[in-house]
């Protein structure tokens, strides 16, 4: 067996799974608070105001890395939908489904947050323009994975199900990503890319350090969500029994 | 790969392929109501008539802002390069309003092909710096602020 196989068909393994996540989040934890609080305390305390937003430009260090989080939770989600839907792994199934509340979550506070930015600074809350109203499409699509999940009695078929729709709905992924190059929008085209960055560095720095600290949290959140549902579903086979008695990782 | 396997990968290859050209299709016959705003250029060369609303969308001209004899009623050209319309508009405008800035103003033309707004947001750039930064290159001649509306370079 190669080795990609092998970590694939470790990953399907449910009590793998469970001590290996067991072992890993407190270090996601760790690396995630360390970089939130770093990152937070630099953008929000120590960073420069903007010459023309004024201090209102610190919504930014949670509007941008939750933004980002947004889709690219929805890309992960649909990846391991994918995996649950040709190759029917459970762990693939529930990591998919463990996704969409915590995408949901990141989506909710993006536009929170740019809502908030949007009144002083354009003069408005909200405009139906191409990017304001496909990340809202993109927090209906998550809410309804999670409610066509639930809908089920049999969590497998409900998962599949969901992943289905998850699939289906990645069309708007390009489009919340491309709205403010192919049409005219109210939102600003996009500051950071690979070419570089038309944020200044000592504003850029703290916006990375906080993204990055998103990532560990998701990382965190969806192998605890995980665990939960594992033990869950094998309460009845031995390791989780003996996990729940003795305690033992 | 297990046939089994194989079968439900093709399947999900067609569904995705079917779905993604069908939003292509539809967002490109949709294109025209995609934009949030239209302008100076586009309204030159489509003729939009008197009273029809719409959305006007460019750079307060330097040295276009006056205010009426009222204080309330502001009037300003809107450019883009490729044309000007003055703007007319009796409301708060937004603390980012300036010269140089990038608008939106919502309304119509009147027959003095003059838009009457009855409402202006401001347009924010992609860029981002400390007041500082920002002395230092207009200093050296960066006019600020004013990039143009359609420099995107795709990414969030």
């Amino acid at each position: 067996m190669s080795r990609a196989k092998r970590i694939f068909h470790q990953f399907g393994s449910p009590p793998w799974l469970f001590r290996f996540a067991g072992w890993l989040i407190p270090w996601l934890w760790l690396v995630c608070i360390a970089l939130g609080a770093w990152g937070l305390w630099w953008g929000l305390l120590i960073a420069p105001p903007d010459y023309l937003q004024g201090e209102s430009v610190r919504i930014m260090y949670l509007h941008v890395p939750s933004a980002w989080m947004s889709y690219s939770i929805y890309l992960l989600m649909a990846i391991f939908g994918f995996c649950a839907l040709v190759w029917h792994v459970r762990a693939a199934e529930i990591m998919a489904m463990a996704s969409a509340p915590i995408g949901a979550a990141f989506t909710l506070v993006t536009l929170v947050t740019g809502s908030l930015w949007g009144r002083p600074t354009w003069g408005t809350y909200w405009v139906w323009d191409a990017r304001l109203t496909s990340e809202l499409v993109l927090l209906f699509l998550y809410l309804g994975v999670m409610g066509l999940h639930s809908a089920f009695d049999e969590p497998r078929k409900g998962a599949r199900a969901a992943a289905l729709l998850s699939l289906v709905g990645l069309v708007n992924i390009p489009i919340i990503h491309y709205s403010v190059v192919w049409w005219n929008t109210l939102h600003q085209p996009g500051s950071v890319g690979v070419d570089g960055s038309s944020i200044h560095p000592s504003m850029l720095w703290p916006l990375l350090i906080v993204a990055l600290a998103a990532k560990f949290y998701y990382g965190a959140n969806l192998l605890s969500r995980t665990r939960v549902r594992l033990l869950e579903e094998n309460r009845h086979r031995r390791w989780a029994r003996a996990w729940v008695t003795g305690g033992i990782d | 790969m297990h046939p089994k396997r194989k079968k439900r990968l093709l399947g999900l290859v067609v569904i995705l392929v079917g779905v993604g050209l069908a939003s292509a299709i539809t967002i490109w016959s949709l294109r025209q109501n995609m934009l949030f705003f239209v302008t100076p250029g586009d309204v030159a060369a489509e003729n939009i008539p008197p009273g029809r609303p719409f959305r006007l969308g460019g750079l307060v001209q330097p040295g276009s802002v006056t205010r009426a004899e009222d204080g309330l009623t502001v009037r300003f050209t809107v450019t883009d390069g490729e044309g000007d319309i003055d703007v007319a508009y009796d409301g708060i405008l937004p603390d980012l309003f300036r010269e140089g800035q990038g608008v939106i103003a919502r309304g119509a033309m009147d027959q003095a092909m003059v838009f009457q707004a009855t409402e202006v947001l401001a347009k924010h750039d992609e860029n981002y710096m400390p007041p500082e930064v920002a002395e230092a290159l207009a200093e050296k001649g960066h006019p600020l602020p004013s990039r143009p509306q359609s420099a995107g370079d795709g990414t969030p």
